[in-house]
């Protein structure tokens, strides 16, 4: 019998206080007794609607329902049919948008914690479960190359590995892992899921070839006539950040969120004695409200900062992931919403040239807004009030303005058909591009988007390049 | 892994490497660079390729140490492996359709012009090669750049090699003296490229400046290597890093280079510190 009364579990999380000066994972799971707990309050709906707000529809009331059993093991197996990557999506899916939005539950008190129960199992079976023994592809299997290693590039690898091809993934950087190592925050996602959950990929007798751009170090078109592949599969992202194009913007103390994400998150710049530089700002504006600038406010205010965060619409309207929000505003994050920078002023000292603030941010001249009538997108769009600016001071700004696919790929690719904004245009259901025996998927294609829907369309590209291998095996 | 196949030191802080990199050294061509990290907890530093071997699969780099990661990597010897050595990143020199160039190297920037100073000469241009040194101890590639030059014009800031002067004298002195040039190619410290920049603009010759920003990643995800050219913000890892000097807003890069100038004489001293206790 289901349990109505009870409402949803919290999640034990690091005291605010405490977690805002270390960068370790703040949500802390739950344990045996909680999630069981936590799964008895689902209903075992026969409709589902749970399902339908997932993106790679995983049967969320049957890994529920072993969980409620105590059978950890068997809800992992029924989420791994559907999901490569469930201790990460655990942790960072916007699931109130998405399965818990559905949530039949939660139109009376409160959704089923699925995200917390998914991070649960998967955390369960990292910790009990025997590493898988290492397969190596079959001599003459067909090869597919996988060009980037976020979460769309390794579930198509992974996918694909274990229909039995000869799978290569080229990544640019000294790391495997895309947006989920040199983005998202060791305090968020601890980079010993990604790291674990690449070693079984390599397990699975995926290669991992690091420090490679496609673009530079050889063209899509090299990786058939050169190097011998059969199909390819591109899951670049989209990296490219964007700037304001207001004045100001290139003063020193001015990055991107991606610039200071990379230095914290991929080069570790938080650890002391770090060989990579980041700055300890004192007070700290970050302007956006999407995850990215959640997670740029969140480490500056880790290194010691006054973070504030800048944003051009309300709190409602925040696009990151709810719970993001709430830990930033707990942990003593000011949001200025309504407000957005106008230019960024820089310190100049005439008396002396040798002033070491020379140059460097001070601050910025904002003005505050409101919303007026809905835009395109159906969101009220913010117009400037007139006569309010103001100065808001502040040595290092932060802009998460998002982000764009890079043309490395794109401008060296004839017959590669993109977007006018530098999306790699595919085919929705299998990721077919305009060339033969190219797919893609993930940011590449879409923008900036989420981790669960780039691993859904590396899932669905890995069924489409199958297809596309066998009849090419056939037709030979 | 990335083998030192050979190591020279070309002066007291000038180091030359050949290393094992058959892919880059594959396709890698002048005017582009490579980065680096000299072990798993290593920066990432950016460096151009001073040359490459094809059929030995191998890229030359010449760099000075300058802080803590350049003096790390000055401290491994032949054989030994680096991390991660990644490229070739940027945009290639261009020199379709150039007959008379002049070359304007500085310091260790003159290890970065000479692979298109001897692109440009062995396709039968007229190279005038202009380099620069504060001393003469700190001369490098002389033999180089006179094997792979039509002339040489050799300055030192103290006159204890070639003539005593500025590498902007020394150009200046050519176009007085009616030479003219398709293209000049500039590449040394900032402020150096800014006057020759500004000199070739009241010349009416067409300069292009090699720039050096602070770079991470190299694919244009960071924005970290931004530059201001001619109003618009560009990236010099993707964009460049080669731009038309007259256009490029050199105050700002030289103010952008400094960032983290506490934080790396910092790092440069431990290092330093690290390796005299090894010495001992
Ligand atoms: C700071 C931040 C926080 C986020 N938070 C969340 C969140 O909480 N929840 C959520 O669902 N989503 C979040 N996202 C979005 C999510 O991370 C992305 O949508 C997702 O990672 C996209 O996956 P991808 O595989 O398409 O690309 P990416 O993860 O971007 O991976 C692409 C990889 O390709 C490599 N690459 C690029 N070009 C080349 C080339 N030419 N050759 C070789 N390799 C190349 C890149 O180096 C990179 O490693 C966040 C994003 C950021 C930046
Ligand atoms: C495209 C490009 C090509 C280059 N080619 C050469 C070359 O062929 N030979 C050579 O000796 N040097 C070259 N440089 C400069 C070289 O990258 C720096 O000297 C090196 O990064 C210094 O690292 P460090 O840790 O030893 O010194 P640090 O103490 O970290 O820094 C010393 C100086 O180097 C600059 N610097 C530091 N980190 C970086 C970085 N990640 N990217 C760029 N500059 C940085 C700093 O602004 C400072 O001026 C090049 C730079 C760029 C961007
Ligand atoms: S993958 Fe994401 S959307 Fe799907 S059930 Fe898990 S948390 Fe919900
Ligand atoms: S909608 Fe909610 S209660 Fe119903 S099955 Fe799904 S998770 Fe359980
Ligand atoms: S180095 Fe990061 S964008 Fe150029």
């Amino acid at each position: 019998m289901p349990d109505l009364k009870t409402p949803r579990h919290p999640m034990p999380t690091q005291p605010s206080d405490v977690r805002n000066h270390n960068f370790e994972e703040v949500a802390l799971g739950y344990d045996e007794e909680t999630a069981i707990a936590e799964a008895n309050r689902c209903l075992g709906c026969k409709g589902m609607p749970c399902v339908g707000g997932c993106p790679v529809k995983i049967h969320i009331p049957a890994f529920i329902a072993e969980v409620a059993k105590g059978d950890f093991e068997a809800a992992y197996r029924v989420i791994a049919e559907a999901s490569a990557l469930p201790a990460v999506c655990g942790r960072v899916c916007p699931q109130e948008t998405q399965c818990e939005g559905r949530c039949v539950r939660g139109v009376k008190s409160e959704s089923v914690a699925i995200g917390r129960l998914e991070r649960f199992v998967a955390d369960y079976h990292a910790a009990h479960a025997k590493a898988a023994e290492q397969k190596t592809p079959d001599p003459d299997a067909q090869k597919a190359a996988v060009i980037g290693s976020g979460p769309a590039g390794l579930t198509c690898a992974g996918e694909l590995a274990r229909r039995g091809y000869a799978v290569t993934v080229f990544e640019a950087l000294h790391l495997a892992g895309g947006v989920l190592v040199y983005g998202i925050p060791e305090f968020r996602l601890p980079k010993a899921i990604v790291r674990r959950e690449i070693e079984g990929l390599c397990r699975m007798g995926v290669k991992i070839e690091t420090n490679t751009v496609v673009g530079k170090t050889f063209s899509v078109d090299e990786l058939f006539s050169l190097y011998g592949f059969d199909a390819v599969f591109i899951g670049s992202g989209a990296g490219l950040p964007k700037f304001m194009r207001i004045p100001g913007e290139n003063l020193k103390g001015v990055l991107s969120a991606n610039e200071f994400l990379t230095r914290i998150n991929l080069m570790k710049a938080y650890r002391e004695g770090s060989a990579t530089p980041v700055q300890h700002a004192r007070r700290v504006a970050v302007v956006g409200g999407g995850n990215v600038a959640m997670d740029a406010a969140r480490c500056a205010k880790r290194l010691g900062a006054e973070v504030t965060i800048v944003y051009r619409r309300g709190m409602e309207e925040l696009p990151a992931r709810r719970e993001e929000v709430e830990h930033a505003v707990e942990e003593g994050i000011v949001f200025r919403t309504l407000t957005n920078p106008i230019e960024i002023i820089g310190y100049e000292n005439p008396d002396d040239r040798r002033d070491p603030r020379n140059g460097f941010v001070s601050g910025m001249k904002c003005i505050k807004m409101e919303l007026g009538e809905p835009d395109a997108s159906g969101r009220r769009r913010p117009v400037e009030v007139p006569g309010s600016e103001f100065f808001l001071e502040s040595d290092c700004v932060i802009m998460a303005l998002g982000t764009s696919p890079n043309p490395l790929i794109t401008s060296t690719t004839a017959g590669l058909d993109t977007e006018r904004w530098g999306g790699i245009i595919a085919d929705p259901e299998t990721g077919a591009t305009s060339r033969a025996g190219v797919f893609a998927g993930g940011d590449a294609v879409t923008g900036a988007a989420t981790v669960i829907l780039a691993m859904g369309a590396g899932k669905n590209a890995a069924a489409a390049i199958d297809r596309y291998l066998q009849e090419k095996k056939a037709a030979k | 892994m990335f083998e030192i196949l050979r190591k020279k030191p070309l002066n007291p802080t000038v180091t030359e490497m050949e290393i094992a990199a058959p892919r880059v050294a594959r396709v890698a061509e002048p005017g582009q660079f490579i980065i680096l990290r000299t072990d798993s907890e290593g920066e990432r530093i950016p460096l151009t390729v001073a040359g490459y071997d094809r059929e030995r699969g191998s890229v030359t780099i010449i760099f000075q140490v300058v802080g803590a990661t350049t003096a790390k990597l000055n401290h491994m010897e032949e054989g030994e492996c680096l991390a991660d050595f990644v490229g070739p990143l940027g945009r290639a020199t261009k020199t379709e359709g150039l007959s008379r160039v002049a070359v304007v190297g500085g310091g260790v920037g003159c290890a970065i012009a000479l692979p298109v100073t001897k692109k440009l000469f062995e396709s039968g241009a007229a190279v005038d090669a202009i380099i620069g040194f504060r001393t003469r101890d700190l001369v490098i590639l002389e033999e180089e750049f006179k094997a792979n030059s039509t002339r040489l014009f050799r300055v030192s800031d103290d006159g204890t090699w070639g003539e005593r002067g500025l590498v902007t004298d020394a150009l200046r002195a050519c176009l007085d003296a009616g030479d003219t040039y398709d293209e000049i190619i500039t590449i040394g410290p900032l402020v150096m490229m800014k006057f020759v920049a500004k000199l070739a603009a009241e010349r009416g010759v067409k300069c292009i400046a090699s720039m050096n920003p602070i770079m991470i990643d190299g694919t244009g995800m960071c924005g970290g290597c931004r530059l201001t050219v001619g109003g618009k913000t560009v990236f010099a890892c993707v964009d460049g890093p080669e731009f038309d000097a007259s256009l490029i807003d050199f105050d700002e890069a030289i103010a952008r280079g400094s960032m983290y100038r506490d934080f790396e004489r910092h790092a440069y001293e431990e290092t330093c510190n690290l390796f005299g206790k090894e010495a001992k």
